[in-house]
């Protein structure tokens, strides 16, 4: 299950000079459902451009199409920004936001 | 319908499925290449706002990445153009990566069409045809739902058609 982004958090310490407090959570990407998309085409993109098993792009594909979205993926915003815009290219309804 | 032979996609159309797929493909490259409405709901689905609740921060996105993101999309629907027969029936062969812009275009072509016709999560796509095929059997709507379910269908045998990712 290679290509999944790692979340991007901050080290734990304690710097000398503390700064206005940061959101530090990380960013996600979210594939909302539609009612195109084929099943076995979504499952398809997250092996394809994730990496993911056909079992875990599977069930990512079951929750999108079950719950109305999934995260697909983790990391730093701009990371999430170059995933959501793939999955545009593909032709997934991708967005960004704070996890 | 593509089948597999060895590690090519294979189909073999006829005149009919040529034309309609070289109609479709050429709609898409057309909507993309015609100076985009984005107060067009197809254009809209094609190319999400990447923070729905943030429309500065998406129009700024856009700006850096529409460009590229409507290239390799006229790129895919082009793919299919290429490989298509010049005229008459006749067979495609598709190596993984003409197979992958195959996959792409005909989902962009199935966005297009099923925004236009409003499919949504519980339309019976058959009951559909049924109905509008009732009201006019020479309606353009049964002839784009009939498009419109044989492109979900090719892209299915498609994908079916494809090697395994490991």
């Amino acid at each position: 299950m290679g290509g999944m982004a790692l979340p991007q958090v901050a080290p734990v310490e304690t710097p000398e000079i503390q700064e206005a407090p940061e959101d530090d959570r990380p960013w996600v990407t979210i594939v909302w459902d539609d009612p195109v998309n084929l099943m076995s085409y979504v499952t398809w993109v997250f092996q394809k451009l994730f990496g993911y098993s056909k079992e875990k792009a599977e069930a990512l594909m079951l929750d999108v199409h079950t719950k109305g979205k999934a995260v697909v993926s983790i990391g730093a915003r701009e990371r999430m920004e170059m995933d959501a815009n793939q999955l545009h290219g593909y032709g997934l309804w991708a967005t960004v936001d704070r996890s | 319908m593509f089948r597999r032979n060895g590690s090519q996609c294979v189909a073999t159309f006829a005149i009919d499925e040529v034309r309609v797929l070289r109609k479709v493909a050429g709609e898409v490259v057309g909507l993309l290449t015609d100076g985009m409405d984005h107060g067009d709901p197809v254009v809209s689905r094609l190319f999400p706002d990447i923070y729905p609740d943030r429309p500065d921060d998406s129009a700024e996105f856009r700006l850096y990445t529409e460009g590229e993101l409507k290239t390799g999309k006229i790129d895919q629907a082009g793919a299919i153009l290429a490989a298509l027969p010049d005229e008459g029936e006749g067979e495609v062969r598709l190596d993984g990566e003409a197979a992958e812009a195959w996959l792409r275009a005909i989902n962009d072509a199935r966005l297009a069409m099923g925004t236009r016709l409003d499919i949504r999560a519980d339309t019976d796509l058959s009951e559909e045809l049924e109905t509008a095929v009732v009201r006019d059997p020479g309606s353009s709507r049964v002839f784009q739902l009939s498009v419109y379910a044989y492109l979900g269908y090719l892209q299915e045998s498609l994908l079916n058609a494809l090697p395994e990712i490991e």
